[in-house]
């Protein structure tokens, strides 16, 4: 009941709040902006005539974070990174429309009792789950049910086919009609294209099977170290440029089961705000006190860094035994990427550590594909740990922690998934050694490189185009990750819906994944992905565009026009 | 009306002396002041100047981010299996009878379930790059899910990619920090890492003592009594492993299901070891037992152990397993388990359908082996006699000629060496909660001789004959 009260209370004053911002915000960016560039931008949108103010600063929205200037090896780099905020009147529209999706659900319950199974055998037990939860679970997320768990039943590569369901109960429940659609997938983490039924990955991978079998059934500290392993220790290490590393079974596994082993107790570790659940959870495990800051916000993250060093622990008195950074390369729901070279900074003047999860930017980010470190020019023997994922851009599985000889040491003694979590299977092992030699070019072709580039290219050209619709996208120029902004609960539904009706599989994020107010749909891009593909899509999302009024961004459309192969800067 | 007070205002104002109108300006003045002036207080220091904050950084010197470890390590210095690791492995390139790893029904090197793996990997690559929510759930997963709720016969069945997060995973699903949770004290370690994430009340009972779990019971039973308002929502779980992986035993299911109906706990059990082991078709510790399968809550099972694949599943019924698919946090924030896997345990679990000879046949093994070890001088066992895993540790009585904590590792050497790869488990000291004891940890398989059985209990005999004092 608690619960369920400051649910809807938050919002409330949240509501208020924001109405009392924005105005004043808006007052304030009409003066400056009038001073600053002394224009307003009249735009035609929709048939109807709308004016804009032209400001960039005043709304938070537009940084630049120009490339460090010592970094002399590589060229100078500006990326753009974006977060618009959400116009005052859809703010409002979105609060509504979940107020009433809520309150159409009380009374839906109030006619229907819900179609799920019940406890039997257990009268008298204290219930097993949150009353809000059900009822949020059974009459607000139900309605969309049916835009997640889409099953496949090809390689998820730029293309997919899913196998069609539908629901005779409004979302209760779902069957198979035994067809399936063909989509273009902009949903699967596909950086570099290598989840490939076919090719040399596929094929290294049934050898291995032939060679190894299937599994170990043994931790890697008992018997469960075969030379595939040792060999893709090797080549992470290399491919990292850092002194050693140690590899997992899964991706997920590798922070939570980690990160515990790194920090306890009278530890200080400072984590962004929208780091991932995996890391969260290896946190909490660990036992050391947790600060958040704002994401990717160096402000914030430089005051908390004084103000630990400066109160010491707050029970205690003592000053922190140590004190970790924990950051991501690309944020898999914003599609930002860190700001690497600040927190490097800020780590060596405070003496903190850095934890870097790469999980999203590992090949897909970079000229060599190396990562966020890569993309920045920055030395990877700074970042005291380095942290990524073999599912995505390899298209595998498992996890990797990679840097100095001695933490990889520490590790491989006293890591929880290296004493008992059984070690990596040997087909997946060999997916990632010919997908990671590939990626280095070790293959004697250019096939990595050119792999690489067509995602930078495909990324760019996607983005761009997206901007020039007029909706609002979050996050880094240069990230694959591109979260459109759709605000309403009720629009993930339609846009996911629709544009799977015109044969796009694409991915939807609500609360309370993200903010209740910031809905949003996800493309992944892909080095798979062709030009003709992408036009298509993005067609497709222009018309839509229209249809489901997604143009919310306030901000100048460039008028610049959008070519695919441009140089990259 | 108002008029009139207003004008009684202004008259009273006129007729007071001069000093009452001072008095009384003083006064509302000092009330002001006293509202809104700043007291000292002797805590605040103020903010530190820019040479003071420098000061106070330079002087914080952080712990070094890992400590040292011992180069001699074992964990260091890894033994590489150069084989696939079936009945007999290569270690270090020496041929071994493999009594090491949990491959009970020597699924890994089936030619079956390899063939099938190669197919899926031409259907559907490699990894499936995505978590089941967004586009990662494959056709086969839904086929293995079906397979195991109808083998275990149960409603529902969930899989997660990996073994060790399924069971971290799925008990903080449910138990929350208000909760309790009575669970046996040499749980593996998995568990333990879920209790942690759980941030339930924990209350371990001495291993497979049903009378002290009672005893904690009744206490608690004691204080739901004084806070009945509190006890009406305060979940109570009780977690066991069918077959513990630390010490081989088999828990004693039918007086725990006595205890969860008396006092209204939720039971998960561990079947990481007992399933495809115990009972006639290898359903596991329920079979054995024979206790009706709704009887338990859900129950979590590594797919890593006996199937020989990667990845985990829970059973239950639709009512308790669902409730995985949005909350189980390694199922929604996971990539999902690479489709080649999961058919190759969907294709060793149609073999365990098929052919029930196998269960019987490790059955045999396991009180052969049993019994085989028993005669061993030096060493004894504890576990139990039909399971598969065997932990055995140095008779007391007996006396040796390096240090004790030193001969378990000298025999594992010895019987490697002497082609028979036997191992003494790796425990974190420092984060169990109660680190069992060290022991010599066998695993035996449904297609061991008894030639072979002889065998191993000869070399491990010969093993202690040599570091044994006469």
């Amino acid at each position: 009941m608690l619960r369920l009260a400051s649910l809807v209370i938050r919002p409330l004053i949240a509501l208020v709040g924001a109405v009392i911002l924005n105005m004043a915000g808006n007052g304030i960016e009409r003066k400056n902006c009038v001073v600053r560039n002394g224009i307003h931008i009249t735009k035609q949108l929709n048939g109807k005539q709308r004016k804009f103010n032209h400001e960039i600063f005043q709304n938070g929205t537009i940084k630049e974070a120009k490339e460090m200037p010592n970094s002399t090896t590589k060229r100078k780099r500006r990326s753009k990174e974006s977060f618009e905020k959400v116009p005052l009147c859809t703010a409002i529209m979105t609060y509504l429309g979940f107020y009433l999706l809520m309150f159409l659900g009380y009374i839906n319950r109030l006619f229907f009792t819900p179609k799920v199974a019940k406890e039997r055998n257990r009268e008298g037990y204290a219930p097993l789950y949150d009353r809000f939860e059900s009822f949020y679970l059974q009459y607000v997320y139900r309605r969309v049910r049916d835009c997640w768990n889409r099953p496949i039943c090809s390689v998820p590569g730029a293309e997919v086919v899913l196998k069609d369901r539908m629901t005779p109960d409004y979302g209760w429940t779902f069957q198979f009609t035994g067809t399936t659609t063909k989509c273009l997938n902009l949903g699967s983490y596909n950086y570099l294209g290598f989840a490939e039924a076919t090719g040399p990955c596929a094929s290294s991978a049934a050898q291995a099977i032939q060679e190894y079998g299937c599994a170990s059934c043994s931790p890697v500290q008992e018997f469960g170290t075969h030379p595939l392993v040792v060999e893709l220790e090797k080549l992470t290490a290399e491919f990292l440029g850092v002194e050693d590393s140690i590899v997992f079974g899964m991706g997920f596994g590798t922070n939570s089961l980690n990160l515990p082993s790194l920090i306890s107790q009278g530890c200080l570790v400072l984590s962004d705000e929208k780091n991932h659940a995996s890391l969260i959870l290896g946190l909490r495990l660990s036992g050391a006190t947790i600060r958040v800051f704002k994401h990717n916000n160096m402000k914030d993250l430089e005051k908390h860094l004084k103000d630990a060093i400066v109160k010491g622990q707050p029970k205690t008195r003592r000053p922190w035994r140590k004190i970790l950074i924990v950051v991501e390369g690309v944020y898999s729901m914003e599609g930002s990427i860190v700001k690497l070279p600040e927190v490097l900074e800020l780590k060596k003047k405070y003496k903190a550590y850095v934890y870097l999860d790469e999980a999203h930017s590992i090949g897909a980010l970079g000229e060599k594909g190396r990562g966020v470190v890569d993309y920045y020019g920055c030395n990877p023997k700074d970042v005291d740990i380095l942290m990524g994922t073999f599912t995505k851009s390899f298209g595998s599985a498992g996890g990797y922690i990679a840097g100095s000889k001695h933490l990889i040491d520490y590790l491989r003694v006293n890591s929880h998934a290296a004493c008992y979590a059984s070690s990596m299977s040997p087909p997946i092992v060999m997916q990632i050694l010919t997908s990671m030699s590939i990626i280095m070019g070790k293959d004697g072709s250019l096939e990595g490189e050119r792999r690489i580039r067509q995602l930078a290219q495909n990324t760019r050209y996607f983005r761009r185009r997206l901007k020039k619709m007029g909706v609002i996208v979050y996050g880094n120029e240069d990230s694959p990750v591109v979260p459109l902004l759709v605000y309403m609960f009720s629009k993930i539904g339609a846009v996911v819906r629709t544009l799977l009706e015109r044969k796009i599989a694409t991915v939807g994020v609500g609360f309370p994944a993200t903010p209740l107010m910031e809905g949003r749909i996800r493309f992944c891009l892909s080095a798979a992905h062709t030009r003709e593909q992408l036009d298509m899509a993005l067609d497709v999302l222009e018309e839509m565009a229209s249809l489901l009024g997604l143009r919310y961004s306030q901000l100048p459309i460039p008028d610049d026009e959008v070519a695919y192969d441009d140089e990259l800067e | 009306m108002s008029q009139f007070v207003l004008m009684d205002v202004f008259q009273a104002f006129n007729e007071v002396p001069l000093y009452h109108v001072c008095l009384e300006v003083f006064l509302l003045l000092m009330v002001l002041w006293l509202i809104f002036h700043q007291s000292y207080n002797p805590n605040e220091t103020g903010d530190l100047s820019k040479e003071e904050l420098q000061a106070l950084i330079d002087e914080w010197t952080p712990e070094e981010l890992v400590s040292d470890v011992d180069q001699n390590h074992r964990a260091l210095h890894p033994r590489v299996i150069t084989s696939k690791a079936q009945k007999y492995i290569s270690i270090d390139n020496n041929k071994c009878l493999n009594l090491a790893t949990h491959n009970y029904l020597n699924f890994v090197g089936n030619e079956i379930i390899e063939k099938s793996a190669i197919d899926t990997i031409h259907k559907y690559g490699v990894g499936s790059c995505g978590p089941r929510g967004f586009y990662g759930t494959v056709d086969v997963h839904l086929d293995l899910e079906n397979k195991l709720a109808e083998f275990m016969e149960m409603e529902e069945a969930v899989v997660y990619s990996y073994g060790f997060s399924t069971i971290a995973s799925a008990i903080p699903a449910y138990a929350k920090r208000s909760d309790v949770i009575f669970v046996d004290e040499k749980v593996n370690f998995a568990i333990q890492k879920g209790l942690d994430a759980s941030r339930s009340r924990l209350k371990f009972f001495k291993h497979n003592d049903t009378n002290d779990l009672e005893s904690l019971l009744l206490e608690q039973a004691e204080l739901d009594k004084k806070n009945p308002k509190k006890a009406n929502v305060t979940r109570r779980f009780l977690i066991v492993e069918g077959i513990y992986m630390n010490t081989g035993e088999i828990c004693p299911l039918p007086a725990l299901i006595e205890l969860r109906k008396k006092y209204k706990l939720r039971i998960f059990v561990d079947e990481s070891v007992s399933f495809g082991t115990l009972g006639v078709t290898g359903r596991g510790v329920t079979e054995y037992f024979d206790v009706p399968k709704q009887d338990v809550d859900m129950i979590m099972c590594s797919m890593e152990w006996a199937l020989g694949t990667i990845g985990g599943f829970c059973v239950g019924s639709s009512f308790i397993v669902e409730h995985q698919r949005l909350s189980g946090l390694g199922y929604c924030f996971s990539a999902s388990l690479p489709p080649l896997l999961t058919v190759a345990a969907s294709k060793a679990l149609d073999i365990m359908t098929k052919d029930i000879t196998i269960f019987s046949d490790l059955k045999d093994c396991c009180e052969l082996m049993h019994s085989a070890l028993e005669t061993i001088n030096g060493l004894k066992t504890k576990s139990h006699k039909h399971s598969p895993v065997k932990h055995l540790v140095l008779s007391d009585e007996c006396v040796f000629t390096i240090p004790r904590e030193e001969v378990l590792y000298e025999i594992s050497n010895y019987c490697i060496q002497h082609g028979i790869a036997v191992i003494v488990p790796s425990y974190l000291e420092k984060v169990e909660k109660f680190t069992p004891t060290t022991s010599i940890r066998l695993t035996v398989n449904n297609k061991l001789s008894s030639e072979e059985i002889k065998q191993a209990c000869t070399v491990l005999q010969e093993a202690c004959n040599a570091l044994m004092s006469h």
